[in-house]
């Protein structure tokens, strides 16, 4: 065997809000200062000058449900797209292989505002779903190329031999990849998940282009009523920021709970 | 049990196998011995199909392996294959190791899957561990669980890829007792090792390869005391 080339030191940065986990002291801290800082910040305005402060929290629940919505159901659909993907440019039949890598590199190349706009009219033309289907959908497929290559990159971290005991036991590559690899493949996926879960939370926002009434977009129709911009982006800016360091923090407990990294063979 | 006939295999342009035949007959205990990179593993693993070969032929219990029709799942349940690395699944519990492919591979019923592997676990030793997870597993504990999974299955044939070879010292010896105990039960059995001892009590027939071939065979007692080819002297001098 050839000895393995010295890589360079690699650094990695997610996309998603940075995760907090436990023993990095000095990203605690931020956290507490952000978070309770914005809740403060919020209610402080909100008692202080309720109008437009107060009035503006009132406006908005519908939108973060939405936001929720969209974010939630564009997980979960990106992730059964993302398994399929995954195991695409795996496979070694050349046409599922190419036909998952096309879509990736399709996926990677062109600009989330431009593929939800693109995606958005095109399935308009072809089937008639309420909007926030076509948001979801949208958000969705543009997810799944990025889910894909976390899923590709999941199965491979599992060690060759696996799947060879596996198969040596007569199960088959499906069995073994359902029983073996996949469910070991989702430990490792884990941290990567919870950073485009909050990636996504955020890109949300996106759709309020659309038809469809998330945060931003409800923030956006009381401005454009009440003519006090600045006020209503601070608040829905604070409000996303709250969500968004909330989530990482609970993706951050969940994975200590699954003990991630923890159970190495 | 095992004919290979001219079996040859290349990584990229690297000859691994060199037309290497060779049979394994029922009961019989073959050890093969060599120095790294002499192709003894990947000849193992080629017999259940771990590893295609590029020219030959080898049959398993009279199937053609290599055949596109033929249903490698259904070969490899009848063959056990012991790895260097264990391989155990470690997001399962030893119990489940033992059980899973009884269950989905072989049909058996849960309850009947549950009895055989505790009666293994008992066999190799390890009954108490049965609800451990394998990395709260001692290697050599780990390796035993790794024979009695290849054996819950039933097989009529076992392969043994370096099972000592990841072990520390200490715990070679539990290894090779539960393979010598398999062997007196009189199960079919391919060894590749550096266990001399093992081979000199337990094999058959010991197989020399060096360079993708097989340099010369024959009973441990002859092949270890007066070997005839000139490279086998030479490996036995450097490792015994």
């Amino acid at each position: 065997m050839a000895e393995k080339a010295q890589h360079p030191p690699v650094i990695e940065v997610g996309d998603g809000a940075a995760i907090p986990r436990a023993g990095d002291a000095g990203l605690f801290t931020a956290w507490r200062v952000a978070f309770f800082g914005a809740i403060a910040a919020v209610a402080y305005l909100a008692a202080t000058r309720p109008d437009p402060y107060f009035k503006i929290l009132m406006f908005v629940p519908d939108g973060i449900l939405v936001t929720f919505e969209v974010t939630v159901g564009a997980i979960l659909l990106a992730l059964v797209i993302g398994l399929f993907t995954g195991l695409g440019r795996l496979a070694t039949h050349p046409l599922i292989n190419g036909f998952a890598s096309l879509y990736v590199e399709v996926i990677r190349g062109i600009p989330l505002l431009v593929q939800i706009f693109y995606i958005y009219y095109a399935l308009g033309r072809i089937v008639h779903i309420p909007d926030l289907y076509s948001a979801i959908i949208a958000m969705a497929i543009c997810y799944g190329a990025y889910m894909g290559e976390i899923f590709r990159a999941g199965i491979q971290s599992i060690p060759r031999g696996q799947m060879e005991a596996a198969r040596s036991l007569g199960m088959t590559h499906t069995q073994a990849m359902s029983h073996i690899i996949i469910p070991q493949a989702v430990k490792v996926i884990l941290p990567p998940i919870g950073n485009e879960f909050i990636a996504l939370l955020k890109d949300s926002s996106l759709v309020s282009i659309l038809a469809v009434s998330d945060l931003l977009r409800r923030g956006r129709e009381f401005a454009s009523e009440t003519f006090s911009y600045f006020e209503t982006y601070t608040v829905v800016a604070l409000i996303y920021l709250v969500i968004t360091l909330f989530f990482s923090k609970l993706i951050g407990l969940l994975e200590e709970r699954l003990g991630v990294d923890k159970r190495a063979s | 049990m095992v004919e290979a006939r001219e079996i040859s295999k290349y990584f990229g342009t690297f000859r691994a196998l060199d037309r290497v035949s060779f049979d394994v007959y029922d009961g019989e205990k073959v050890v093969i011995i060599g120095p790294s990179g002499s192709g003894k593993s990947t000849l193992l693993r080629s017999i259940n199909g771990l590893e295609r070969v590029d020219r030959g032929r080898i049959l398993v219990d009279g199937v053609d392996i290599h055949d596109p029709k033929t249903d490698i799942n259904k070969v490899r349940e009848d063959v056990g294959m012991v790895f260097q690395a264990f391989n155990l699944f470690p997001h399962k519990t030893v119990v489940e190791n033992l059980t899973l492919a009884q269950v989905i591979v072989r049909k058996r019923a849960r309850d009947e899957a549950l009895e055989r592997a505790m009666g293994l676990l008992r066999k190799v030793g390890i009954p108490e561990k049965a609800h451990a997870y394998p990395g709260q597993l001692s290697g050599g504990q780990q390796q035993r669980v790794a024979i009695a999974r290849s054996l819950a299955m039933g097989p009529k044939l076992m392969l043994f890829d370096e099972p000592t070879s990841a072990l520390d010292p200490e715990m070679i010896g539990e290894v090779l007792e539960v393979m010598k105990a398999l062997a007196r039960e009189g199960m079919t059995m391919v060894v590749v090792t550096h266990e001399m001892g093992f081979a000199r009590e337990v094999a058959d027939r010991v197989i020399f390869m060096d360079s993708g071939a097989i340099v010369e065979e024959g009973p441990p007692a002859r092949l270890f005391k007066e070997p005839a080819q000139e490279r086998t002297k030479l490996f036995l001098s450097q490792i015994l």
